[in-house]
């Protein structure tokens, strides 16, 4: 099935369809990919050119440039063609340098760990 | 074999996949394979605003791996032919 032949890759789940095309890659630990498919196999390992994380805290977003990624398809929740026509992000984000995003992802896994500790220590009153 | 079998019949419906990391999506059910990867056409976020990076994603690619359920419509559900198909596989023909 993964091996389609050429004339029907557009009917089958093969990700030949996808090839050199831009595509979100979007990971078990919640990471977004963004890249050029080049290569894949049945597993849904995938070769990804020119890729770059999609980082969006709140309504900021940075895309961290990676170079050429080898993806393991263990870690390969979804992969989606970028409609290039269309919006990639709606208009009240704002794009920010890498820093200020790293930061801000930063302060924003710190909260969720502060909240975490906090909902342990209070777990004995058996809140909801 | 057979709910591969049922998921390629479902082939041109209206689906939503909920995935384990608790995404659904919302499509029309292009193709699926062996292994239950499915891809879906016209797709559209269910919560929408929790994930805008998912805004220009028109069609994708799903791995069978990670879904959770696919919700499918009522009338893509044959209960007497699945009954039939169920007996048939546990018979082992």
């Amino acid at each position: 099935m993964s091996w389609a032949g050429p004339e029907d890759i557009y009917l089958s789940t093969s990700l030949a369809s996808y090839l050199d095309k831009k595509l979100l890659i979007l990971l078990r630990d919640g990471r977004k990919l963004m890249g050029t498919l080049r290569s894949f196999d049945q597993f849904a390992n995938a070769v990804l050119e020119g890729a770059c994380e999609r980082v969006v805290v709140g309504d900021l977003y940075c895309d961290i440039p990676l170079g050429l990624y080898v993806i393991r398809g263990e870690n390969v929740v979804l992969i989606g063609e970028l409609d290039m026509e269309r919006e990639e992000l709606p208009p009240h984000m704002t794009r920010v340098p890498t820093e200020e995003i790293l930061r801000a992802q930063k302060a924003e896994r710190d909260a969720s760990d502060l909240k975490g500790t906090m909902r342990k220590r209070m777990e004995f009153l058996d809140m909801d | 074999m057979l709910f591969f079998s049922y998921f390629k019949d479902l082939v041109g419906r209206e689906v939503t996949v909920e995935l384990k990391n608790d995404l659904a999506i919302r499509g029309t059910l292009h193709s699926v394979d062996q292994y239950l990867n499915i891809k879906l056409e016209n797709t559209r976020v269910v919560d929408q605003d929790k994930y805008p990076h998912m805004l220009s994603v028109r069609n994708c690619f799903i791995r069978g791996s990670v879904v959770r359920y696919v919700q499918l419509p009522p009338e893509g559900v044959d209960v007497e032919l699945l009954h039939d198909a169920t007996r048939r596989e546990a018979r082992g023909g």
